[in-house]
């Protein structure tokens, strides 16, 4: 689904990433797990076209839209669900999602919009009530949801989702996994950036961890549960403690 | 009598508030899609005058401001191809002097495709000296025209940003441009169409009014410093607010010549917004609420 490989971007003459490798197969939760500032926000923003890589292939079902602008990239079925969920504040609830089907439109399948509308709506029953209110009136999960919702309606064949979790009380975060799995199991492929590693990896398939920039580990997610290394830098388990 | 100077004072004011206003709601268009202030802004009204006037005499009037207004929209559309699409980021102060550049730029164009002199279009019904009279308040034809023209292009982008997929599409790409491209929305050319689309409401606004003002080749500027006061009293980016603001100081600038002399009456602008700008940047109306609704 989508293979990247030596991947180098940044900002400006500030370089942020090197050398980053990585692949998603169809079907799977695939989750980058990294400390604040280590670079996933940036990883997604190239994956996503925001920003253009330095060097390096990013191939999305074999084609690479490494030089293709965010707009081309979310109508080859890859889409992102940003860091601070980047809702329309200022329109209401419905028009954001209909904002999301926008490329179903270009495509040709407006009659399909209305039954994703639907979906969403099944998926967020939350969202049905706040219908005509207002985004930037909802809570943070309420956006969270509405962000995740706005992607699903461009019907993406990959889906990304830029710590979900973020600022988000613990139910609240409970609710968002379950959805992330959900969408896995309805058939979709995900790459989650996380900072909430632990229930990042329960989910995930696969992982991979991001320090400064690089890939310094990759795995099975229960591998990585399990990584002693692992545990203390990012499960905050204190192992000494336990023995 | 005293009522009837009123009045005729009010009509005055109403009539040059209903342009300051276009020109406000032109700035507030741009800026909600770019967060640029294109001081360009009143280089439209005076194409879309002086355009309509050389167009004039080879084509029946409708035809010609029909004309001028979609030449206006084109080059509006090609100096936002020109100057603006390739800049990344750029700082505000840069994006002034550039838009500020090419209001220049146009008005030596200007200067040089028609000269010094003073145009204007025909009275489109009626001439000079013929009104209509509301209980001894004398109007001239053309004022109705104009406010009428004016208020249809206020109402019709009301209705084409609330109601139709492309006004939504850039109101999308005002609120959050990088969401509205991660919808797949081409936002940069939203970015071209709202500078066609100011262009296009300053020259019809340029054309209709200029059987009352006239026009040449430097009206630009200093409609350009009207217009961006009006935005700033209304609150930038808030483009019915900018309505109210336009007859705010259309009817402010009319009435000090009552009490004034004529020559402090363009003043009156500058001065409320070095005020403004100190007292209360976010406009008359604007709100401080934590997130910020960008809205048209
Ligand atoms: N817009 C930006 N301009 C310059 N540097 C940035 C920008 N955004 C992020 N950075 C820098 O890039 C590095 C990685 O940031 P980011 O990708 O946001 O990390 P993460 O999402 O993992 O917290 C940080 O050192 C950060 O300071
Ligand atoms: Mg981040």
């Amino acid at each position: 689904m989508l293979r990247i490989r030596n991947l180098d971007a940044g900002y400006g003459s500030l370089s942020v990433l090197r050398h980053i490798s990585l692949h998603v197969k169809q079907g799977e939760i695939v989750t980058i797990i990294g400390a604040n500032g280590a670079g996933k926000t940036t990883l997604l923003k190239t994956v996503s076209g925001l920003l253009r890589p330095k060097s390096g292939e990013v191939l999305f079902r074999d084609k690479d839209i490494a030089s293709l602008p965010p707009e081309r990239i979310v109508f080859e079925g890859c889409s992102l669900v940003p860091e601070g969920r980047q809702v329309f504040a200022a329109m209401p609830v419905r028009e954001n999602l209909l904002l999301g089907g926008y490329v179903q439109f270009k495509r040709g399948r407006s009659s399909e919009v209305k039954a994703d509308l639907e979906r969403v709506y099944g998926l967020f029953p939350v969202l049905r009530q706040r219908e005509h209110q207002l985004a930037g009136t909802l809570s943070g999960g309420e956006q969270q949801m509405l962000a995740i919702g706005r992607a699903i309606m461009s019907r993406p064949s990959l889906i990304m989702l830029d710590e979900p979790s973020m600022g988000l009380a613990p139910l609240v975060v409970k609710g968002i996994f379950e959805i992330i799995g959900k969408l896995r199991d309805e058939g979709a492929t995900v790459l989650l950036v996380e900072q909430n590693a632990r229930s990042a990896l329960r989910i995930a398939n696969r992982g991979y961890v991001l320090e400064t920039g690089r890939i310094i580990k990759d795995g099975d997610a229960a591998d990585l549960l399990t990584d002693r290394e692992i545990q203390r830098a990012y499960l905050g388990k204190d192992l000494d403690a336990e023995n | 009598m005293f009522l009837e100077l009123f009045f005729q004072y009010l009509v005055a004011g109403l009539t040059y508030g209903t342009i300051y206003a276009i020109v406000g709601i032109g700035f507030n268009i741009v800026y909600n899609t770019t967060g640029i202030i294109n001081f360009a802004q009143g280089e439209f009204v005076m194409l879309g005058g002086m355009i309509a006037v050389s167009l004039h005499s080879l084509l029946p009037l409708p035809i010609a401001i029909a004309a001028a207004v979609v030449l206006t929209m084109a080059i509006g559309a090609l100096i936002e191809m020109t100057f603006i699409r390739w800049l990344v980021k750029p700082a505000v102060l840069r994006m002034i002097i550039i838009t500020i550049g090419i209001s220049i730029l146009v008005r030596e164009a200007a200067l040089h495709l028609w000269g010094e002199s003073v145009r204007s279009l025909p009275y489109f019904t009626g001439n000079e000296i013929s009104a209509f009279s509301f209980g001894g308040v004398r109007v001239s034809p053309q004022v109705l025209w104009t406010l009428g023209i004016c208020s249809v292009i206020v109402i019709s982008l009301n209705l084409f940003f609330k109601y139709t997929m492309l006004g939504r599409e850039m109101r999308a790409c005002a609120s959050n441009r990088d969401a509205a491209a991660l919808c797949g929305i081409p936002t940069r050319n939203m970015v071209t169409l709202s500078f066609a689309l100011a262009a296009g409401i300053g020259a019809l606004a340029g054309a209709v009014v200029s059987p009352i003002t006239q026009t040449s080749y430097s009206i630009g500027t200093g409609l350009a410093i009207k217009g961006f006061t009006v935005a700033i009293l209304g609150g930038l980016g808030n483009s019915m607010a900018a309505v109210a603001a336009g007859f705010i100081l259309g009817i402010l600038e009319s009435f000090s010549i009552w009490v004034m002399p004529t020559a402090y009456k363009d003043a009156i602008a500058i001065t409320i917004l070095l005020a403004m700008l100190f007292v209360r940047p976010s406009g008359l109306f604007g709100n401080k609420e934590a997130f910020r609704l960008k809205d048209f």
